[in-house]
């Protein structure tokens, strides 16, 4: 056995939480990530390094509890980077490389599938807007290259395609159907509309300058996004964060995924034409932007999560959220017992177990499923309750994530009682200093759609050189595919809604 | 009294009750889409907000897809027409409007029926993938309620021993028994189940949505904007106002105007406003508590709507 399997394999000995760095060659990488995989481990972040020296992929293997993460890391040459695909063991992995043989130009060798996938055909060809010698954007062209989607054939076969213009307020998004009569046979989803380049926007900034950025990667996810940006640069630069602001970040993540969890329940019961709940959800939803705004200043929660700790203005009363969690279950109420809505609801849209590890799904779509993958267990912060147990439900249809939705709500209020019962004090930072240091960290946190990921690495300035930034709906997005198998194409809208996944967080 | 005065007077009821229908139509809209926002907490758009709509959309430029052929601006005139002759003949306002002979059940269902065939054509075409999608699913639904229709129709012309529309009217009025026989109300329940069909309701279609996957009728008309949208809108608020009155009057005829004066006529303008308000304004407030049925569901309610019209004959047949 070579050096990185090996050690790997000496992981093993190690009992509790664990932070390892194992470099690898091109020809250990493969043994060494089928090694991880095989104890456990998942796959929840792969970075290109182009910005500082030497160029380099890093791939972060997590698992937990104990809370463990692993990254190898594969040095490149920069004038022919190369990498071995993992494609065949892991199909998270095969998608990172496709995202990274568009942004730096790294070919993964072996693909089996290796088409664009961030960069629409109008970009030119070979430039790669993350290296660091990119230069500023080519004029974009459409080079009349149609998008390769499958073309399905048979007697009755014909395509739909919607968006990405949509009628409603949504994301940019195009979903090309294939159907016999109402059934869909295949449908592909083409996204990224809105690339931002916002993970080269964090170069160079300060710590603190990265926080905007941070709070703005998928709008209705400022807090958990926000804290995994924090924790990682918290790592990078080893600064130790109070209990008590770790306290507080937990309450903010919660109160994060109330808002949300209300609104997608509305929003469920709004696609099978049952507005009346979808009315009084974002009546409760607004109570609960305007409770947010009194605790953090900002209704979607900016502000709140600092590098180092975390401010609040003030705590939510448990006789609010008494209130609120009386008025939600209402409306559940109310929709657990209309029989045409549940009519809808059960067996549509099934995502199976199987799919989901197979896929590396995460969050509310996966645990709907029967996983029971969760940060807040995995990954606990400080202030996170120890013995936390996610919520977990067995259908994996449309039924059992509205379900899902429903019991998170209710242990989220659960944590923030205990919260609000603690008067200490609303502002806790760390102790100023040590803020200068080259480094590295990732930051994992549960964010209401799912395990968010961010990895930063920092200069001797306490700059940073490069944040990579993983949402949960780049893992969930081609399980939505795998769940409208044997559906009809009038309830692709309730199961889309149902997965809930972010445009924004997907496409950087 | 003359002949000239009669068929004066029955032409101008009939523009009366055409006008009255495209007028009422679109507050009809308006009332249900208001009375389900108030039952949902929200303060919702002005009831006249759909006369308003229509304003706009007849200002509007007229825009109509490259490849359409000329059934695609034909269409909405149609529709427009069929209903308003069928607004015309049928007795709403009173038993005797002009050509009121030809108020035939059977004329009535085939002339609204031409005006939604010429419609689904327009839908496919655009050529556009919604558009084929929304008229399949039209024709789908409206395929499986016409047997419903027609059964509903001989159960109804039971008890008048005639499909003739003011001759049923007439007959009930003198004979307002047969309201609450049993052929009358399975029809009638089975009558409402088309009528929520045919215009796109809850639970057969959700016509406040914005999911363009979902639609049946409003996929089917994608394509329409400006002075063209303005008269489908309209088109369609006449025909579901048009059906609810034919309902209406066939469940509670009362004050309907059996001789020729003003003031007949305008009791029976008034009475058939209060009566179809009333039935708009429970069809909007069942829909609140109504989710949208699966797309294959809907044989199940409509081949319901057919058991309930059989019902309606067999017990016409066994009881008479």
């Amino acid at each position: 056995m070579s050096g990185a399997p090996r050690a790997v394999a000496a992981l093993d000995t190690v009992t509790g939480p664990l932070r390892r760095t194992i470099d690898v060659t091109s020809a250990e990488l493969l043994p060494a990530a089928t090694a991880l995989l095989g104890r456990g481990y998942r796959l929840a972040l792969v970075a290109a390094v182009d910005a500082t020296w030497p160029m380099r992929v890093v791939y972060l293997f997590t698992s937990g509890p104990p809370d463990r993460r692993v990254e190898l890391v594969l040095g490149l040459v920069r004038e022919r980077p190369e990498i071995p695909s993992l494609a065949a063991v892991s199909f998270p992995a095969s998608r990172f490389e496709r995202e990274l043989h568009d942004l730096f130009g790294i070919t993964p060798v072996g693909h089996p599938f290796l088409r664009r996938l961030v960069l629409h055909q109008h970009w030119p060809e070979g430039w790669h807007p993350m290296r660091r010698d990119a230069g500023p954007a080519p004029p974009m062209r459409d080079n009349a290259a149609p998008y390769p989607f499958i073309e399905v054939e048979g007697t009755g076969v014909y395509e739909i395609p919607v968006g990405p213009v949509h009628a409603g307020l949504i994301e940019p998004g195009h979903f090309r159907f294939s159907v016999v009569g109402e059934t869909i046979v295949r449908m592909k989803a083409r996204l990224w509309f809105v690339h931002k380049g916002i993970e080269r926007l964090f170069e160079g900034r300060d710590v603190d300058g990265g926080i905007e950025l941070a709070e703005r990667i998928s709008g209705d996810t400022a807090v958990g996004h926000c804290l995994a940006y924090c924790l990682a640069t918290e790592e990078a630069l080893g600064i130790e964060v109070p209990e008590r602001a770790s306290e507080l970040r937990v309450l903010l993540l919660e109160l994060e995924r109330l808002y949300n969890h209300v609104a997608d329940v509305g929003a469920m019961c709004n696609d099978v034409g049952f507005g009346l709940v979808n009315a009084k959800a974002l009546t409760l939803r607004e109570q609960l932007l305007r409770l947010n705004k009194s605790v953090t200043g900002h209704r979607l929660l900016r502000g709140g999560v600092l590098p180092g700790g975390a401010r609040l203005h003030s705590l939510p009363t448990i006789a609010t959220l008494n209130e609120i969690s009386a008025h939600f279950h209402e409306l559940v109420d109310l929709t657990l017992g209309q029989s045409t809505v549940m009519d809808r609801f059960e067996g549509t849209g099934v995502l199976q177990l199987d799919d989901v590890e197979a896929m590396g799904v995460l969050g509310v779509v996966a645990r709907a499923s029967g996983a029971h993958l969760d940060a807040r267990r995995a990954h606990a912060i400080g202030g996170q309750l120890p013995g936390f147990t996610p919520a977990q439900q067995a259908g994996g249809d449309v039924r059992a994530r509205f379900q899902l939705r429903v019991d998170e709500f209710d242990a989220s209020t659960a944590i923030l009682r205990a919260y609000c019962d603690r008067p200490r004090p609303l502002h806790a930072m760390a102790a100023t200093g040590a803020r200068m240091a080259a480094g590295s960290g990732t930051g994992i946190v549960e964010g209401w759609r799912g395990t968010i990921a961010h990895r930063v690495e920092t200069d001797d300035a306490g700059r940073l050189t490069r944040v990579k930034v993983v949402d949960p709906s780049f893992f969930n997005w081609p399980a939505l595919s795998v769940a409208l198998a044997d559906t009809i194409v009038p309830d692709f809208p309730l199961i889309n809604k149902s997965f809930n996944l972010s445009y924004a967080g997907n496409d950087l | 009294m003359t002949a000239d005065t009669h068929v004066a007077w029955g032409a101008s009821t009939s523009v009366l009750q055409v006008a009255a229908i495209a007028l009422g139509g679109l507050v009809l809209v308006g009332l249900m889409r208001r009375v389900r926002a108030r039952l949902e907490g929200r303060v919702g758009p002005p009831i006249l907000q759909p006369l308003l709509d229509v304003r706009k959309l007849f200002r509007k430029e007229r825009l109509r897809p490259d490849q359409a052929s000329w059934i695609f601006p034909f269409a909405p005139v149609v529709l427009i027409a069929t209903v308003a002759v069928a607004a015309g003949i049928a007795p709403l306002i009173t038993v005797r409007p002009a050509l009121g002979t030809g108020a035939d059940l059977f004329v009535l269902v085939y002339l609204l029926l031409s005006g939604s065939t010429l419609l689904a054509l327009a839908g496919m075409d655009a050529g556009t993938a919604f558009g084929g999608m929304g008229s399949s699913r039209a024709v789908t639904i409206g395929a499986l309620a016409e047997p419903a229709l027609l059964v509903t129709i001989l159960a109804l012309s039971m008890s008048a021993h005639s499909s003739n529309l003011p001759e049923i009217v007439r007959s009930t009025l003198a004979a307002p028994g047969t309201v609450v026989s049993p052929a009358r109300l399975f029809a009638l329940a089975s009558l409402l189940v088309v009528i929520v069909a045919e215009s796109g309701r809850l639970p057969v279609d959700n016509p406040s949505t914005h999911l363009e996957l979902t639609m049946i009728h409003e996929a089917m008309i994608l394509e329409y904007a400006g002075p063209d949208l303005a008269l489908v809108t309209v088109g369609e608020a006449m025909r579901m106002a048009l059906l609810l009155c034919v309902f209406v009057n066939l469940l509670a005829p009362w004050g309907i105007a059996t001789s020729m004066t003003p003031l007949a006529a305008l009791v029976g303008l008034v009475s058939l406003g209060a009566k179809v308000a009333l039935v708009g304004v429970v069809m909007a407030g069942a829909e609140v508590f109504m989710a949208k049925l699966r797309l294959f569901r809907l044989p199940e309610l409509l081949a319901g709507a057919f058991v309930l019209a059989l019902l309606g004959v067999v017990s016409g047949t066994v009881l008479s």
